[in-house]
């Protein structure tokens, strides 16, 4: 009996613990990040949220000063100075190039760092008609991306931080699916329309299960193109298994989620 | 104790195991046409036989009309028949899909036909070959010789099924014939289903005939004529061949159009130099005036709703479109770019205007959404203009003239058209030359 009571007693004291430990992390929400700028976003500079050229010009030159520093520190002049302007980048510089493009998919990440960048960056920077241009650019492209619903922000954030591949494996997985999905092209442009298809993945990459997660929506009057929508993706998925998953982490991928989004293609 | 240490572990464990599921965003797929079979339809051996139908390649020739007007919209692409491997009877019971998905088809079309009684009876059936199930099969009943627009209709039924979007196949297009040398130009009513097939001519060409134009309610034309140098308009029921004048117009009279429930006809005529807008009720035949300005108003087009006209105007000193409520007010310019704009047409699903867009000696046709945003250029050439929209707001179609012969001296107009991406562009086929189309509305509706 007291052998049973202290089992119990136990037991239950671990469940509280590990829910006590377990449940807010659960419950935790994503970082709450700001809309920093969007993706596309080209020129790192323009992102000082500077909003008049005049103004711009200041930071800009405190920028290239700092510029000039670091590329003191790290390189010698003289090596600098026996640059030509028209030659060929070595494979070295274009490693650097193509990190930061990468750099620039993940704003929250952007440093000041990037200015250890080549000459010919510099003289882009220093255009500053093209950076008041870009700084509209970038205004409009904020306020557009403001605009659109927190849901598909709050989902971007996840996919990020939470997502069990790394860039490159879900890269890889959207890539083959890109090739796979057949949009339908009668879809009208404004629709809001977002199918979601939740996967059950066998280790090899095939589809166990697909579930239409809003499938209660397909049935109903006057969502014909949320039905066509979800069928090509449906048919997607079934046209590209095996899909391309990592060899290991089955655990982490065996359930997957795919948004599929058509408004980006509509819009044209 | 064993047993709760095991329990706690396998708790502990499952914590472990559970992740965070994963998503991914997908918000590009590709553009390529639905790779599509198209099996010839069964012909059942008890058929009997017609006059003027061969009914043993009647399945054939049904097959052949489907994947064309399929062809034609450059959203799908149908597999060449050679590939299939599979006779028409047993695939119209249950196809092998898997023999199907080797030849890289998405969707198959199967059916049969039966002659019976004089009745032409057709099935057909639509398979997702990806997900090996049937998702559509309906049956027709109607008389040997409507056996194109059988196959149009499918054509539609499939379409709808596939894109979501109501099809455009079983519909015609009237439009102006037009033959002898330019100065002495013969023009004739003509009408043709849209695959360019069937051309019945219903004018002599005695009287000059303009721009006809279809009701979006039935199958009732407006068309101008000139009848000893006076304008009429003139209503046509294309069934049954019935024509009346509607009223004789002072002076030059224009583009007559009717409104979306088909109960008015909205045009322009000029009047002492001036050219207004005007409604006519078919029934009542009251004259209402619409636009009270100093300046050329023409084109005038109701969008789908009835509640706005757009039109185009010179008042700003040259020619661009306008919007305006139905009854005249709120006159707002919609177009500020380069060049001259005209021939306004809304969409019959309204998210759009086409127009005729004249700059630096080149005509283009393109669409804009209805506040004047989103010009989009889709073709451009020599001369072009007229366009009329698709019933469903996705194809328009409308003519264009080119020099021809060795020398350039010549001209030839013929009818184009053009899906509203601005790809897809096709010639129709025409007897003749053609110009000012119009397409009707689904005749099966």
């Amino acid at each position: 009996m007291t052998k049973s009571l202290i089992y119990s007693v136990t037991f239950h004291f671990i469940m509280i613990l590990l829910t006590v430990l377990s449940l807010p992390f659960m419950t935790r929400q994503p970082i709450d990040l700001p809309p920093i700028v969007s993706v596309e976003l080209i020129q790192i500079t323009d992102k000082t949220n500077i909003p008049y050229a005049p103004k711009a010009r200041k930071v800009i030159e405190k920028v290239k000063k700092e510029e000039k520093r670091v590329v003191s520190e790290q390189a010698p002049p003289t090596a600098k100075a026996k640059e030509k302007p028209d030659r060929i980048p070595l494979p070295n510089e274009k490693k650097e190039k193509k990190k930061i493009v990468k750099k620039k998919q993940n704003p929250e990440e952007i440093k000041p760092e990037i200015r250890q960048s080549s000459e010919f960056e510099k003289k882009e920077v220093i255009d500053t008609n093209q950076i008041a241009a870009l700084i509209d650019k970038a205004k409009k492209e904020q306020a557009l991306k403001e605009k659109k619903s927190n849901k598909l922000t709050q989902s971007s954030v996840k996919d990020s931080f939470a997502s069990g591949l790394t860039l490159s494996e879900e890269d890889a997985l959207r890539a083959q699916i890109f090739g796979c999905w057949s949009l339908p092209l009668g879809l009208p442009y404004d629709d809001n329309l977002l199918v979601r298809i939740k996967l059950d993945l066998k280790k090899d990459g095939t589809v166990m299960k697909s579930e239409i997660l809003d499938h209660e929506r397909m049935n109903k009057p006057g969502q014909k193109f949320y039905k066509i929508l979800a069928e090509s993706a449906l048919r997607a998925v079934r046209l590209c298994q095996p899909l391309k998953v990592p060899p290991t982490g089955y655990e982490k991928w065996k359930n997957i989620q795919l948004n599929f989004d058509p408004t980006e293609m509509l819009r044209g | 104790m064993k047993k709760l240490i095991t329990i706690i572990l396998l708790f502990l464990l499952n914590i472990s195991s559970s992740y965070a599921l994963i998503e991914v965003d997908i918000t590009r797929g590709n553009l390529d046409p639905l790779p599509i079979a198209v099996s010839p339809l069964h012909v059942d051996v008890k058929s009997e036989d017609v006059d003027d139908i061969k009914v043993k390649n009647l399945g054939e020739d049904i097959s052949k009309i489907i994947e064309k007007n399929f062809r034609f919209t450059g959203l799908f692409n149908p597999i060449n028949k050679e590939a299939f491997v599979q006779k028409p009877d047993i695939a119209h019971l249950k196809p092998r899909f898997e023999d199907w998905r080797l030849i890289k088809a998405q969707a198959l079309v199967t059916g049969k036909l039966l002659i019976k009684d004089g009745k032409l009876k057709v099935e057909f059936r639509l398979w997702d070959l990806t997900a090996s199930k049937e998702i559509s099969a309906l049956a027709f009943t109607t008389t040997p010789s409507n056996w194109r627009r059988v196959a149009h209709i499918i054509s539609d039924k499939i379409y709808e099924r596939l894109t979501g979007e109501e099809g455009y196949f079983d519909t015609r297009i009237i439009y102006v014939s037009e033959t002898g040398p330019k100065n002495q130009r013969v023009k004739r009513l003509a009408i043709m289903d849209q695959d360019g097939a069937q051309v019945k001519y219903l004018t002599l060409g005695n009287e000059l005939v303009l721009t006809p134009r279809f009701n979006p309610a039935n199958q009732l034309v407006t068309y101008l004529s000139y009848f000893r140098n006076l304008p009429r308009v003139y209503l046509l029921d294309i069934e049954t061949g019935n024509q009346e004048v509607v009223g004789n117009f002072p002076g030059m009279t224009f583009a007559p159009r009717f409104s979306p429930d088909g109960k008015k006809i909205i045009m322009s005529f000029a009047k002492d130099g001036n050219s207004d807008i005007f409604t006519m009720d078919i029934e009542t035949r009251v004259v209402e005036k619409i636009t009270e300005n100093s300046s050329i108003d023409t084109s005038p087009s109701y969008s789908p709703d009835g509640k706005y006209i757009c039109f185009n105007s010179d008042r700003s000193g040259l020619q661009q479109i306008y919007v305006m409520k139905a009854d005249g007010s709120n006159v707002k310019r919609i177009t500020f770019g380069k060049g001259l704009y005209g021939t306004p047409v809304w969409s019959p699903r309204g998210d759009l205007i086409a127009f005729t867009k004249v700059h630096k000696g080149r005509f283009y046709i393109g669409v804009m959404r209805p506040d004047g945003s989103g010009e989009r250029l889709l073709t451009e050439n020599f001369y072009q203009e007229a366009p009329s929209w698709s019933p469903n707001g996705r194809v328009l179609v409308f003519y264009r003239e080119t020099k021809s012969g060795p020398k350039g001296k010549g001209f030839s107009a013929k009818l184009w058209s053009i899906d509203i991406t601005g790809y897809n562009e096709r010639q129709i086929g025409t007897e003749t030359d053609a110009s000012d189309p119009s397409w009707s509305s689904l005749l099966s509706k």
